[in-house]
């Protein structure tokens, strides 16, 4: 049984990621975790500077949900690239670095900065973070913003380039269209919804940037209509995010077209979700005599012509 | 040390206050491991509301038994006081840092604000184990909601007088203070966050030495989320985490934002 697949130079072991921002570095999890076993490691946002997050408090919970508004707290990337990248370097499995910045040039910058470091297998660009007053959403909302960077990024590196894309847009699957031309090997989706929660008793908002991003559970079902989406427009691979708690919910995302999928919320209540639910995929695909994983991707069945007319789809005609 | 992430079967439950439970559960790994200020988070159900786990103080140990103290405030520690022998909680930890108690002073003062009272039953049991002397100062709303089950040579002040001292837990310790000579104290103090912003301005301004058991919204409790940051004093980084770093700090490195004072 075949779990592993390679693309744009990136070898997967198995199809299950750790989300940026929901892991660390990678070394904060060690001992709560087997590392080696995790498809791959998304790391902590990477600006060019540190940058020291937002006032507490970060952090509301809602229903099969959470608020979180972090602000991109980070090491930074020459700390990064002293202090984390070799620890990570060791783990054994595949290592995305993913890049946050406030302006196109600073995202060049730490790309390339990355790129003269061994043992970066690719880099995630965050173009949709919706907790930075600059940058972050605008860079995601705007289609000629996300292609520009896609493309600055493409000129400057050969690794894997994967794109994080938003679902606070209007048709997420033009902005995916927009990646795969400017030369991106593969998009990942969804970010955050942006989402709030207030306080009755105080008639405060629960979080101190009064909006933030929604995650977990609650969010599952539009990450699945937003993949799905994205699968009837690009060929490039998609990495499926949103509320992913179980090895069925892995599963569900690659039937409706995720290649791979990344952990977040989940790491939150279990650090070992992402081991577990690798093993869960493997069982299942045992169970139903799947000889390659891949076989699974974007095989939901459909009863009926999808394109005939008066079908009720997401998917707008190309 | 190697870190627990496993459910275990709850002991016992036991209503020990207005709101206010005990709970138990057996796990000798963790019972040998756990120190006076660590914390554990705990999952209360297998579904996915309430999503998040929960962070609860070790409060005591007895023998191979675990046991937490909490009062019920919404979804999460509402399930946990229907927990009933042989229900099962999920338990990650031990977690965060120790209190001081080893450090080198000579009289302990430990200053509780309602279920601030957590961890302290445990960190007494250390520190009468060491020959520390302890004194406690126990506030409360009301004489209903007063715990001081482990606890010694208590003090306990209420919001409406109902029973002790009529006034804040502080006003309580400074009154106390005042009347008597106490050489080489420490306190360690945990609460609601207002009064442990009013224990750490007393304990700057007499210049007693003071650790604060922080409590904060928490999702991970590892350091993976940065969920839960306090602003540090005279510091080049601007925030440490509860769950890592704390949630015992020293008063003088750690301030409070306003908004976390409402």
């Amino acid at each position: 049984m075949n779990t592993s697949i390679d693309f744009a130079g990136i070898h997967l072991h198995n199809r299950v990621l750790v989300a940026s921002g929901t892991f660390g570095y990678g070394n904060e999890a060690a001992a709560f975790t087997d590392l080696r076993s995790i498809g791959g490691i998304v790391t902590k946002s990477v600006s060019r500077l540190p940058r020291h997050g937002n006032q507490p408090t970060r952090i509301a919970e809602t229903p099969a949900g959470m608020l979180n508004s972090i602000g991109l707290a980070n090491v930074g990337v020459e700390a990064f690239i002293a202090d984390k990248l070799p620890f990570l370097r060791t783990i054994g499995t595949s290592i995305i670095v993913n890049i946050a910045a406030s302006s196109i040039d600073e995202y060049c910058d730490v790309l390339e900065r990355l790129d003269d470091e061994d043992g970066i297998d690719g880099y995630e660009i965050n173009v949709s973070c919706p907790n930075v007053k600059e940058g972050g959403l605008n860079f995601g909302t705007r289609c000629e913003m996300t292609e520009t960077i896609t493309r600055e990024m493409r000129k400057r590196t050969r690794r894997a380039l994967i794109v994080k894309l938003t679902p606070n847009v209007t048709h997420i699957a033009d902005f995916a269209r927009a990646c795969e031309a400017e030369g991106a090997d593969a998009v990942s989706l969804i970010n955050t919804l942006v989402g709030m929660a207030v306080d009755v008793n105080t008639r405060r908002p629960k979080l101190s940037t009064i909006t933030g991003g929604l995650s977990g559970p609650a969010i599952k079902p539009v990450a699945l209509a937003k993949v799905y989406e994205v699968s009837k427009v690009v060929a490039i691979p998609i990495i499926g995010i949103g509320g992913i708690m179980t090895w069925e919910d892995a599963i569900e995302f690659m039937l409706v077209g995720a290649t791979a999928v990344q952990i977040g919320t989940a790491n939150f209540r279990d650090p070992d979700s992402a081991v577990k639910i690798a093993r869960g995929m493997e069982a299942y695909c045992k169970e139903h005599n799947i000889e390659d994983i891949q076989e699974l991707v974007g095989s939901m069945r459909v009863a009926g012509d999808i394109t005939a007319p008066g079908f009720v789809n997401v998917v707008r005609q190309a | 040390m190697s870190i627990v992430n496993t459910a275990f079967p709850v002991e016992s439950n036991e209503l020990v206050a207005q709101d206010t439970w005990a709970l138990r559960f057996r796990s000798p790994e963790l019972a040998t491991m756990l120190l006076p200020g660590q914390f554990l988070n705990i999952l209360t159900d297998d579904g996915v509301d309430p999503l998040l786990r929960r962070p609860y103080s070790i409060s005591n140990i007895y023998g191979d038994l675990c046991e937490i103290l909490f009062t019920v405030v919404g979804k999460g520690s509402g399930l946990l006081s229907r927990k009933r022998p042989g229900d099962h909680i999920g338990v990650l930890g031990p977690l965060g840092n120790t209190f001081g108690y080893t450090k080198d002073f000579a009289t302990a003062l430990i200053v509780a604000g309602g279920i601030g009272v957590a961890p302290f039953p445990l960190l007494t049991t250390e520190l009468l184990q060491r020959g520390r002397p302890v004194l406690t100062f126990l506030g409360a709303r009301n004489a209903s909601k007063v715990v001081t089950r482990g606890l010694v040579n208590v003090h306990i002040a209420t919001d409406d007088g109902s029973t002790g001292y009529h006034g804040t837990i502080t006003e309580c310790l400074g009154d106390f203070l005042a009347g008597n000579v106490i050489d080489d104290a420490m306190i360690f103090a945990c609460g609601p966050t207002p009064m442990l912003n009013s224990v750490r301005d007393f304990a700057l301004d007499h210049e007693l030495r003071c650790e604060l058991s922080l409590e904060s919204e928490m999702a991970c409790g590892i350091g993976i989320c940065q969920g839960c940051p306090i602003e540090r004093c005279n510091c080049e980084e601007a925030y440490a985490l509860v769950c890592t770093e704390g949630p015992c700090f020293d008063a003088r490195d750690i301030k409070f934002h306003e908004h976390q004072l409402r």
